[in-house]
Parts: C-alpha cells; structure tokens; sequence
C-alpha cells in the first residue's frame, strides 16, 4: 500500500498491461498447442491430464486454502464424477446390462457436476461440526465408501474387472472422436484428442474463471472470515454452517468435473480393485494434496502450477518412458517414471513448507514484485 | 459361537497393533500438536530393515534393529519440523506427507514384486484350542500390546518423562519456563511414536493380519491408525487405546458377517457416527472458542 502513495503513479497502469498481454500470449498458446505438437499427440494427452489436475486442484485450494476446511475426499468426488457421466449419457444400446440413460452428453457432464455438487452438500452436516484434522480424516471416510461402493454396485461402474467405456462427448451433434473427413488447422487435423483439449480447456477455463471470482468477490471473503476465525465471521453476519457447506458443495462440483475429464481422458470408467492403487485412491487425495500445497494454498493459478509439477511431472516422465525410452533398464524395483515423479513432489511438498510456506504462488508474487521494481530504476 | 471368538480375538488382536499405532500418533500430537501423516512411511522403514536383515542376523535382531530404525526416522521427521521454523503445525502436517510419500515410493520401489511378508516366528501358524483356530500372529500382538501399552501407562505416570510429557501437553510455555526442555520431549515423543510403528508392522506384514505384505498395502492399513486415534480423541492416549480396539473389532466383525470388501468402509462409518455425535472422539478434549 504504501508503495502506491510514495512513488509516482503512472507505474499503476504498466503492470495490468503486461498482465493483459502476457494472459493473451498464453491464451493463444493454449489454443493453437494441436497445431505446435502436431502429430506428437502424447504431448497432448500429457497437457489434457495437467488439466484435469488443475481443475481438480482448482476445487481442492478453494475448500482447503480459501475456507480453511481439510479435506481429502476428493478422490470419491471424481469416481462419482466420472460415474454419473457414464450412467447419464450413456447408450442402452452399447451397454445393455448396465442402467444407462443416454442424455445428451452435454447435459450429462452438468448433470455428473450437480450431483457431485449434492452429494458434497450432503456431507456437510458432518462438515460443520468436525473441525481440522478431525474433518481431513472424516473425509477419508468418502474415499473408501467410494472404493466400497464402486465395488458392489457393478451395475452403474461396471465393475472393477472391465469397467465401462464413457459416452463420446458430443456438443451440438459434433462428436469428440475421431471422424473423417476430419476438419484441419494449418494443416492439423482435428481429430479426437485434438477435440478433447479445446473441450478440456474451455472446462479448465470456465473453472479458473469461475474460481477467481469467487476469491476476489463476496463469497471469498466469507470463506477467509470463516478460515481465519469463526466466531468473528459469525460476529460480522456471515452464516457460518451456510458458507462451509456451500465451499464444500462448489469443491465437490470441481472435483466431478475433473472426475468427468478422467473418464474422458482415459477412455475408460472403472472403479478401483484396493484404496492405495487406482485413479480414485487415497494416492490421489494425497497427490491433489500436494498439488495445492506446492501452488500455494489457496491461490487459483498457483493450483495450476501444482497440476503441472504433480500431474504433468508424472505424465512427462511416463511419455519420456514410452517415446525416448528412459527408465528402460528399470524393471520392478527399478527408478519409474511415477516413482520419479512422486519422488519430486514430495521434495517439492517438503521443501515448500521448510522455505517457502505460501508456495508457487508466494514465488510469483515475488518475482512480480521484484520485476516492478527494476522497471521503475 | 466358535466362529465369534475366534473373530473376537483377532479383532483385540488387530486393534492391539492399531491401539499401538494409534498412541505414538497421540504422543506426537500431544507433545507438538502436529498431526503425523507419516506413519505409513515410519511403518514401511521398520519393516524393510527386518526384510533385509533377517537373513544376515535373524529375525530377532532384525526386528530390533527395525524397531530403532523406525525410531530414528521418527527422530529425523521431528529435526525436520523442527527446522521449518515459523511453520504452523498444519504446514508441519504437510511436512510429513511429504516425508511420507518419499520414503513410501523408495521403499515399495526396493522392495519390488518380492511383498514380503515379516512375522517369521508367528505367521500362518494358528493355535488350535478345542475347535476354535486363533491367529497366533494376532494372539502375540495382543500379549506384547498389552505389555507395551501397560509401560507406556506406568511411564506416562509415573517418570520424568511422562511428567514432563504432560506438563507440556497442558501448557508448552509454562513447561518451559518451570525448566522442561520442550525439545527434548518432543524428540522422545516422535522416537517413541516411530518404535511403536516399528513393533506394528512386525505383526501388519504378515499373512495372518490382512495378506498384505511389505509394500502399499501395509502403508495403507497404516491409515487405519487415523481412524483409531479419531474415534479415541486425538489428544487421549486412553482414547487411542480404545479407539484401536474399536476399530480392531469392527474390521473383524465386519468382514466375517456383512463383507470383506466392506470391513474398511466399516471402520470409516463407525467413526463418521462417533464424530457427528462426538465431533473430539470420545475422550478428546472439546475445543472452546472464546469471544
């Protein structure tokens, strides 16, 4: 604050502009990305996952970051994602012997997105009276409900064996799959994959958008009040059991979007065979942990960083596995891919706390600082 | 009947193991207020010591030197908080998860497709008494928990240390001022935390416990240490006790007379019903917030 009234003023308007154009910059980055790896479609693959870890981390540094509450659910929220997508959209007629009730898919991913929403609200009755650790290890509870649910109730997850292929996504009559004729960018084709990152980013770009406003605006400042100290949130108006419930409901939400763009990305629904190994395991509540910690807790893009050194780490190195043959000598007990990867991120988890407490995002306020700084010498 | 003793057993003997975990999990919390996410990791390290050892100085030396091993990692995580100076004890907790996943990853990646399983002088050997077959794995771990938690107790009432322990469990800064070096209990609290992991998994990495052997299995059976020492309250060593045998219970019962795929879930359940009735486990101590 004092920055702006002791020094000269027209420093303010240089900063939003280089924000502007940087956003723009990455912005078409993004977009033309099918055209820059063109026929490399692994790098592809490897920027959809980092986003379902951004829009999954997204959720996470909302309810853990922003209203303070511990949660590690997140997992059961993405198998239910994913599964209420699979149920809603799709066809009897591919799946006769599993309850499909073919909606449009549209409809079905908002559809999947509410009912994680409910169901998140669902559980914050238990939410509002536990606190803190007490709350993280009662969330746990939903993930091996989930793993336990995904179990026995085959007939909607298709079981742990074989699992379900999810619908084609399809917007307007225009299906994510692979069709000829097949329409092109410089020369691209725009095939599956291709179609699925603009989907995937406009998802991820909805939800950062969606996430920003919620920081900046009313319901932000709830949550802080409410994190930093219930009884003055009380004191000062703001329902308390209403806004925590209501975090958990928007978190949920996330986390079943991410859950949709899972079963999307892996071409498959399948619940998980044991609560340690599997797409929706306590290894992924930890590692959602970890992506929120590393971006700072609380801090949207901050959250996407997280994805990209979690989610996009453990990808790079599986693509480097697969398509330049590093960790060829590693056999069982050998250095893998994701092994590396976790490794990192541990580190990368440990060494925040120890040096650098508000993460990513502490970093980039940092250099962003120090940039203005040099531009005014 | 003989099948509800048998199952009644075991379960006291599982929730003896987790009672065990569940304790060094209270000692820490009390002496730090940092939640111990690490305990897989503590739990992993002890058993892979005695994995590689037995064969080079038997099964018995090997589990001692696992027990001090798991103890001395304990001791390190506690240099490490100890070092992340000006951190809060929920950062702290994120500390260990990442000790947690590091030393997991290196551990499941040593020891590789071999899953080993640990509990040589009692694995797969049941006791037959009349027509009722009891793990004796579980029957040893019940015996050696009750003796470990019973000089737990006399110590936690009895010495320096359990009185030190706490007068820093009930006021850091008055202990410290009344000459109690808070380092120094903090230390104990994390090295006993660890030496109770160690003797855990001599008796979690067996075939007579779950079938899960050295590797991700046992990490995650690890976990259930968190329910246990929910259901108790997390800052009631009495309560751990307590809240592992509960939890011991549930698991056997469940698996044997509703499913075994549901006994897990089970154990989550019977703690969400605690929690929403007790929100600070049955002996913890409520939280006051004061205007």
């Amino acid at each position: 604050m004092s920055d702006t009234l002791t020094k000269a003023p027209p420093q303010a308007p240089t900063r939003p502009w280089a924000k502007i154009i940087g956003t723009a910059v990455l912005l078409v980055v993004l977009v033309l990305l099918p055209v820059l790896v063109g026929s490399h479609v692994a790098y592809l693959k490897l920027a959809q996952y980092v986003l379902i870890g951004a829009v999954g981390g997204i959720g996470l540094t909302l309810i853990v970051g922003q209203a303070g509450q511990l949660s590690l659910a997140h997992p059961f929220f993405l198998l239910l994602g994913a599964v209420s997508y699979a149920v809603l959209a799709g066809d009897p007629a591919e799946t006769p012997d599993l309850v499909s009730l073919h909606w449009p898919p549209m409809l079905a991913v908002i559809g999947a997105v509410i009912i994680c929403g409910l169901v998140g609200l669902a559980f914050a009755p238990v939410a509002g009276r536990v606190r803190g650790i007490y709350l993280g290890v009662a969330s746990l509870s939903l993930v091996f409900l989930g793993l336990w649910l995904g179990q026995s109730l085959g007939i909607l997850t298709g079981g742990t064996g074989s699992g379900r292929p999810p619908p084609t996504f399809s917007l307007f009559g225009f299906p994510f799959s692979n069709t000829t004729p097949a329409p092109t960018i410089a020369g691209v084709a725009i095939q599956k994959q291709q179609r699925l990152w603009y989907l995937f980013l406009a998802f991820a770009v909805l939800a950062y958008v969606l996430a920003r406003g919620a920081v900046r605006g009313r319901i932000g400042r709830a949550w802080r009040a409410v994190r930093d100290n219930e009884a003055a949130a009380a004191a000062m108006g703001v329902s308390v059991a209403r806004i925590k419930a209501g975090a958990f409901t928007i978190s949920s939400a996330y986390a079943g979007l991410a859950g949709v763009m899972t079963a999307l990305w892996l071409d498959l629904v399948k619940p998980d065979e044991n609560e340690f190994t599997g797409n929706y395991s306590l290894t992924v509540s930890i590692a959602f942990l970890a992506i929120v910690i590393i971006g700072g807790l609380g801090s949207v893009p901050g959250a996407v960083v997280g994805a990209m050194v979690v989610y996009g780490l453990q990808q790079f190195f599986l693509l480097g596995a697969n398509e330049f043959g590093w960790f060829a000598g590693a056999q069982f007990g050998g250095l893998s891919a994701v092994i590396l990867a976790a490794f990192i991120y541990g580190l990368a988890v440990v060494l925040v706390v120890l040096f650098e407490p508000g993460g990513a995002a502490a970093i980039g306020r940092r250099l962003a600082a120090s940039l203005s700084r040099k531009e005014q010498r | 009947m003989d099948t509800f003793i048998q199952l009644v057993v075991n379960g006291l003997g599982k929730g003896a193991v987790y009672a065990l975990l569940a304790l060094g999990f209270v000692v820490v919390f009390k002496a730090t207020e940092v939640v111990n996410f690490a305990v897989g990791s503590l739990v992993l390290f002890g058993g892979y010591l005695v994995y590689v050892l037995r064969d080079v100085i038997g099964w018995y030396g090997a589990a001692a030197v696992g027990i001090v091993g798991a103890a001395l990692v304990g001791l390190f995580i506690e240099r490490l908080c100890a070092a992340a100076r000006g951190a809060d004890q929920n950062s702290l907790a994120l500390l260990t998860i990442g000790v947690d996943v590091i030393i997991t990853e290196e551990i499941v990646r040593r020891v590789g497709a071999a899953i080993p399983f640990i509990g040589d002088p009692f694995d797969a050997r049941p006791i037959l008494i009349g027509n009722v077959a009891i793990f004796r794995t579980q029957a040893i771990a019940l015996v050696v928990g009750l003796v470990l938690i019973t000089a737990f107790f006399l110590a936690f009432r009895y010495t320096d240390w359990g009185v030190a322990m706490r007068a820093q469990a009930e006021n850091r800064e008055a202990a410290a001022l009344m000459g109690i070096r808070s380092s120094r209990v903090t230390a104990t609290a994390w090295l006993i935390a660890g030496a109770l992991a160690g003797v855990a998994v001599l008796f979690m990495a067996t075939q007579d416990f779950s079938g899960a052997g050295l590797g991700r299995g046992t990490h995650a059976i690890a976990l259930i240490a968190f329910p246990a020492a929910i259901i108790g309250g997390l800052d009631s060593t009495a309560g751990a006790v307590v809240g592992g045998i509960i939890v011991g219970l549930t698991e056997s019962l469940s698996a044997q007379y509703i499913s075994f795929d549901f006994s897990k879930s089970a154990v989550f359940l019977v703690m969400l019903v605690v929690l929403v009735v007790r929100p600070s486990g049955l002996f913890g101590t409520k939280e006051l917030s004061r205007v």
